[in-house]
């Protein structure tokens, strides 16, 4: 299903890194994946449907191309989005 | 300039890089590993780092303490595994009076703690692990200090 949206225009291929909590719960760092969302946020809660992430979009921020971004983003081909649970530095 | 290490970090030479004639003043915070958090007992930690944009983030925080008309500013952060007592992390900060220098050095670090993208696992005398801060199970962890 995902490889005919991507035919019909719809799917993008983007690049997801995790740290942290996330990187825990999906079981790796990085991975390149297709998807039919159009912002981040899209990007996120379809995730979390599929790997059970316990951080609500609310509570964390993200990172577009290494940059921060706000959740309304739109996604391109080859973006690198990074989620950013609660930092704890210092 | 603010930089990541995943090896100890120098107090000495990071000193020397805010050492300037026109300062009459060096203010410097170290953050050690202590050995208790939220009321459990800490055996070791482990910080990790969104590299890429934490160095961006933190040289941001770094030319916005300019604005307390300091001279110069460093920070080095630790990432990997630390032990009880490791220094974490280092903010130098040189001005001509010592009011800027202090005032600089608190903004840096409270702004470090609070938007670059470094994360700390805690393991505790049990053997559990905790994301700090991040909400999980009953290892819940809110707005830990350190």
């Amino acid at each position: 299903m995902e490889v005919l949206a991507h035919l019909a225009g719809n799917g993008k291929t983007v690049r997801v890194d995790y740290f942290a909590l996330l990187k825990e719960q999906r079981g790796l760092a990085s991975e390149k994946l297709q998807t039919n969302s159009s912002t981040v946020l899209e990007l996120y809660e379809e995730l979390q449907g599929r790997y059970g992430f316990s951080l609500k979009h609310s509570s964390i921020a993200v990172a577009l191309n290494d940059e921060f971004a706000d959740w309304s983003e739109k996604l391109s081909e080859s973006d690198k989005v990074v989620f950013i649970p609660p930092v704890a530095g210092g | 300039m603010f930089s990541l290490s995943s090896k100890p970090i120098d107090a000495d030479a990071l000193k020397s890089l805010v050492n300037t004639q026109q300062a009459g003043a060096y203010v410097a915070f170290e953050g050690w590993v202590r050995d208790h958090n939220e009321g459990r007992q800490v055996t070791g930690l482990e910080y990790e780092a969104y590299e890429a944009l934490a160095v961006k983030e933190g040289n941001k925080i770094l030319e916005e303490a300019q604005k307390f008309s300091i001279l110069k500013a460093h920070c080095v952060h630790r990432t990997g595994a630390l032990k009880i007592g490791d220094m974490a992390v280092m903010v130098v900060v040189s001005s001509a009076h010592r009011k800027e220098a202090f005032v600089a050095c608190e903004f840096i670090i409270n702004e470090i703690k609070k938007r670059v993208p470094i994360w700390k696992r805690e393991t505790y005398a049990d053997g559990s692990t905790s994301w700090v801060n991040c909400a999980h199970g009953h290892k819940t962890a809110h707005g830990a200090k350190s």
